[in-house]
């Protein structure tokens, strides 16, 4: 192993010349030329009617409301969905409806999770221009086996949370790059039938967003 | 499904098993047998139209896409031109992370470290005494290094079943097919043809044509599969070097199934894959996805660092795949050939693929980007046809999201065809190495230059014939000279050549003004 290590970097090196230092390397990287926007130029009303149009697009379902009544519009979005048993993390931190079944995950066998009707979580971070939701192994959000088996996942973003552009977006994971992360743009999808997007295969074919306007 | 699809599927399979650029006809022999495929040109065509239009929608919403194809080309040059520093960076950091990392120089060493992993995580898998049977199964996501390095015959070969589960990948599986586009590997099938197989491979008689139907069998095909395969194995669209993390892009949900259930991952990856920093996903997953499906984002990208405990798989390795890619980064010239990053953008755009579609490039990479990478890839030894299978058009340039100048390095690589054949004595049995290097000889000397011309024009008289105006025309020409005028007509050659038409007026002239200019000479 050790062997191939050591011919495959030889072979790189006689294939293009001997690299500089590392923090020589990094100044190179630093001088790169990054012309695309860095940051979005809407007002923050447009940017979450951009968001909720993206999700749309990509048959995503999305409620507005305030943060006295997420319980009251989870439970409609919950009843609507038809789901009765829900997934959620530990520390989800919202208050939850009465009325459903919630079921902590505190390390549930897959099996288990495939018996959930659905899931419901919050995310840390969202992107307007194509309608994403960043879901990280943190609180409230939950590790990543939990938002893919259950067919339905309900998803509570904070209207704060959402930027307008995908380097905004890099720009707030810089911190929490190495966590397990996950970019949702919709439900499950698959093109490879003639190119048709048909929503629904394996991830949940259900997605809605319930997004928090003052959320704290 | 048509009977030339069905026979051709057959023959492919009986032939050699595989995409395989050793021993794959050469590209016009295979092209002309696609060509008389009018079902999958039919279907090639379909879906390459969708495909284009969707892309040049989300595409046109992008006020800095040419900023961001800017950005993209200087990240993955940069990489190559710092490609050792970057490995040595993600393998220490994918290690500090609990990953296990593997170097592989080529496809052989690659499936026997693959094989080893799987064969170590089954026998821990059977001290577990859980599910026996699921020990021997492997699931798989898509990837064209795993297809390149044949990695599914390998493992079958150790007595295990492999599944592959993202839905093309299941299409071309369950059909003993190949795949014929990076992005979208059974392209070349309509949902007739896909239903006919479900039926017959799921034994599900009553399935119905709607691709909702058909992603549905899928999805109950494969569930039970995903709750019980402890083991899997997947490509990587990105290697971050920065954080030792890895980057997977898909739609259907099958990776993050993949990259999460099981308690074994196992990923192969081209020494190409990887990219300096984090940050630098910010401009690869804006130009990816629109790119390869249409899509602003497609539905998953999972991003993940060595292991975590609670929350994903206990084992995860990294083979580090050469096979070839250090011979490409050698070519100064080729060298951008590694840029790509595999959103297929130029097989959607090309004349040439979206009338043969992939399986006649006789390699898992099609396409421009094939044409360019499998000949490179095979040491210029195999697959020497695919540089000569593109009309230069430039399509492939325009959309390439990192701005591979594909007509360039194609023009490249036909010269390093044309100079290995013709090197030393092989010329003499090379009709046209020869005819080439004689043309060569002509055109360096004014006078052999008008000889060959004056030969020409008697020669020829013996297969002109008169069109309805009265042009003539050579339409039939003898022995090897014969495969020019199969398609195409070629007009005779003029009975005076400029050259020789100047020269007669100059003299006509030089006389008419000594003889008072009555006369200017002219026709």
């Amino acid at each position: 192993m050790s062997e191939a290590r050591a011919v495959v970097l030889e072979r790189i090196v006689k294939a293009k010349g001997a690299s500089g230092s590392l923090s020589e390397v990094e100044q190179m990287w630093e001088r790169m030329p990054r012309g695309y926007r860095v940051a979005g130029e809407r007002d923050r009303a447009s940017v979450l009617e951009l968001f909720e149009d993206r999700l749309r697009d990509y048959d995503a379902t999305v409620v507005r409301c305030t943060a006295a009544r997420v319980a009251e519009t989870l439970r409609s979005v919950l009843v609507a969905a038809g789901v009765r048993r829900v997934g959620v993390p530990e520390r989800i931190d919202l208050a939850l409806p009465e009325g459903f079944e919630f079921v902590t995950d505190e390390g549930m066998p897959a099996a288990e999770l495939n018996e959930m009707d659905g899931v419901l979580t919050r995310c840390g971070l969202a992107i307007a221009e194509t309608g994403t939701l960043v879901l990280q192994s943190a609180a409230g959000q939950g590790r990543r086996a939990l938002t893919l088996v259950p067919d339905v996942h309900v998803c509570v973003v904070r209207a704060r949370d959402v930027v307008e552009t995908v380097p905004e977006a890099f720009a707030r994971l810089a911190a929490t790059a190495t966590l397990p992360t996950t970019f949702v743009s919709g439900p499950s999808a698959t093109a490879d039938i003639e190119m048709t997007r048909i929503k629904g295969v394996h991830g949940p074919r259900f997605l809605h967003v319930v997004l928090v306007e003052d959320y704290g | 499904m048509s009977a030339a699809t069905e026979l051709e599927r057959r023959g492919e399979r009986g032939a050699r098993g595989g995409l395989d650029p050793r021993t794959a006809p050469a590209f016009p022999v295979a092209a002309a047998r696609a060509l008389g495929d009018a079902q999958l040109r039919r279907n090639l065509h379909h879906a390459t139209e969708v495909i284009q239009a969707k892309r040049a929608r989300v595409v046109g919403e992008m006020p800095d896409w040419q900023a961001l194809r800017d950005a993209g080309e200087a990240i993955r040059r940069h990489t190559m031109e710092h490609l050792d520093r970057y490995l040595e960076q993600f393998e220490e950091r994918c290690v500090r992370a609990g990953g296990v990392v593997h170097w592989a120089r080529d496809a052989a060493e690659a499936r026997g470290i693959v094989v080893r992993l799987v064969e170590d995580a089954a026998a821990r898998e059977g001290q577990r005494g859980e599910d026996s049977s699921a020990a021997n199964e492997v699931l798989k996501i898509k990837s064209m290094t795993t297809e390149e390095i044949q990695l599914n015959p390998a493992l079958e070969a150790a007595g295990f079943r492999v599944y592959e589960t993202d839905l093309a990948e299941l299409i071309i599986q369950l059909g003993h097919d190949q795949p014929s586009h990076i992005v979208v590997p059974a392209l070349h099938k309509n949902r007739q043809q896909i239903r006919e197989l479900f039926r017959r491979e799921m034994n599900l008689p009553e399935l119905g044509e709607s691709p909702e139907e058909l992603a549905e069998a899928a999805r109950r095909f494969l569930r039970e599969r995903f709750l019980r395969v402890p083991i899997a194995v997947s490509g990587a669209n990105f290697l971050i070097a920065e954080t030792g993390g890895v980057c997977v892009v898909e739609s259907e949900g099958n990776g993050r199934m993949c990259l999460t259930l099981p308690r074994t991952l196992i990923t192969v990856a081209g020494i190409d894959k990887v990219v300096p920093r984090f940050r630098d996903l910010e401009v690869l997953l804006q130009t990816l996805p629109r790119s390869a499906t249409g899509e602003r984002m497609n539905p998953y990208n999972s991003i993940w660092t060595g292991v975590r405990a609670g929350d994903g798989p206990e084992q995860f390795h990294v083979v580090l795949l050469d096979n070839g890619r250090t011979e490409v980064l050698a070519d100064a010239e080729a060298r951008q050939t590694l840029h790509c990053i595999r959103c297929g953008a130029c097989q959607n755009a090309c004349p040439v693929y979206r009338e043969t579609g992939g399986h006649a490039y006789g390699s898992v990479y099609a396409g421009p980007i094939g044409a360019i990478l499998t000949p490179q890839l095979q040491h210029m030894e195999h697959a020497q046809s695919l540089p000569f299978a593109s009309s230069l058009c430039g399509a492939c340039y325009e959309v390439c999201p990192v701005k591979i100048n594909i007509p360039e390095v194609l023009i490249h690589l036909r010269n390093r065809v044309v100079k290995r054949r013709t090197a030393g004595l092989r010329v003499v049995g090379d009709p046209e190495a020869w005819a080439m290097r004689t043309a060569s000889t002509i055109f360096r000397s004014e006078r052999r230059f008008r000889a060959a011309q004056r030969m020409g024009r008697m020669a020829e008289r013996l297969w002109e014939r008169k069109d309805k105006a009265g042009e003539q025309w050579v339409t039939s020409l003898p022995g090897p000279l014969g495969g020019w005028t199969a398609t195409r007509d070629l007009r005779a050659m003029p009975k005076e050549t400029f050259r020789e038409w100047w020269e007669r007026r100059g003299k006509k002239t030089a006389q008419a003004d000594a003889g008072n200019g009555t006369e200017v000479g002219d026709e």
